[in-house]
């Protein structure tokens, strides 16, 4: 008799197990069904230089990073410091795709925070944005030799994610 | 009564009207092709939102809802049908911007669980029941124990202690 009473207790216990492991994860992050697969093509202007173009297509064969950022991007002045200095290491293309942004603006923002980027192209109207599943900027993406997504942070970079997961990632792309 | 009346109600008709304008500049692809708009709002009821999660993309006014409604009506006008614009959406977003997730492995249990709880709900039920008519079956009376026990409610039961 004493056990079916332990019963109810049990199941509580698991209940605030569940409840306790969902109160320290984030809702905000959607897996991305493009990890492992081929990153979307594009071809886009670049910031600098509106006359020249800059894609995927360009970038085959090496890793790199995608960084989505904007001048409108309050979050993306969190993580800039580190790809600055991610960018004097020189350990790693980032490319910046300067997301539903004023391209004057764009360049004004880099001019006053620094330019961690290798080349930054603009998606005026999202499209780009859109077909690789960006819904909060800043988002970054890790594309390995072959142009497969192999990892997407979202949200701004921290320290340890890229102490932790992007950097180690970064140096065993490059040697396969 | 007095004239003015007249002006402010076609002013009242005017200002009702106006908003309707603007839902207007937003939908321009669809806007001359009933069909077409009401499939846009019925595809963009089906999304999620994913800046604010618990809207769909029709009901949101985010940015980025504006852009995912833009493509659905573009979509639509160039002929794809409802199916390609939500698989175009979760190769994109993943299943996460379905209202109603598709049944497959990984959401088996979320698709059965209601129904496997019921069912639990059921067996313990039926166990509890069953437990109890156990402890109700004892065995009938001997005749004896009904002749003594017929004694007792009589009020008897004092002569055969003494």
């Amino acid at each position: 008799m004493k056990n079916k009473l332990l019963i109810p207790l049990g199941v509580f216990i698991v209940l605030v197990g569940f409840l306790l492991v969902g109160l320290f994860r984030d809702p905000r992050e959607v897996p991305s069904p493009l990890i492992g697969k081929p990153a979307p093509q594009f071809t886009l202007a670049q910031l600098h230089e509106p006359a020249k173009t800059m894609g995927t297509a360009d970038l085959k064969g090496q890793v790199w990073l995608l960084n989505v950022w904007a001048s409108w991007c309050v979050s993306c002045r969190e993580e800039h410091p580190l790809l600055v200095e991610l960018a004097k290491s020189k350990l790693v293309p980032i490319i910046g795709l300067d997301y539903k942004d004023e391209p004057r603006a764009g360049k004004g923002w880099l001019a006053q925070n620094g330019d961690p980027y290798t080349l930054s192209v603009v998606d005026r109207d999202g499209r780009v944005g859109i077909d690789w599943g960006v819904y909060g900027v800043p988002e970054t993406f890790v594309i390995d030799k072959q142009g497969t997504i192999r990892y997407k942070q979202i949200g701004p970079i921290t320290a340890e994610a890229l102490e932790k997961k992007i950097l180690p990632l970064v140096r065993e792309l490059q040697k396969s | 009564m007095t004239p003015p009346r007249l002006s402010s109600l076609a002013l009242a008709i005017v200002l009702s009207i106006l908003p309707l304008a603007a839902v207007a500049a937003d939908a321009l692809p669809t806007e001359r092709d009933p069909v077409a708009a009401s499939r846009a709002v019925k595809i963009s009821e089906k999304l999620r939102c994913l800046v604010c999660q618990n809207q769909s993309i029709a009901e949101s006014n985010a940015e980025l809802a504006l852009d995912l409604r833009q493509q659905v009506r573009e979509q639509i006008a160039a002929g794809k049908s409802d199916r390609e614009i939500v698989d175009y959406m979760v190769a994109r977003y993943g299943d996460f911007v379905l209202y109603e997730p598709p049944v497959k492995a990984t959401t088996l249990l979320l698709w059965a669980g209601p129904a496997l709880l019921l069912l639990a709900g059921f067996v313990a039920l039926i166990l509890m029941l069953r437990a109890r008519r156990r402890q109700n079956d004892e065995p009938p009376l001997s005749v004896a124990e009904h002749e003594r026990a017929a004694q007792l409610l009589a009020g008897d039961a004092g002569k055969e202690n003494s």
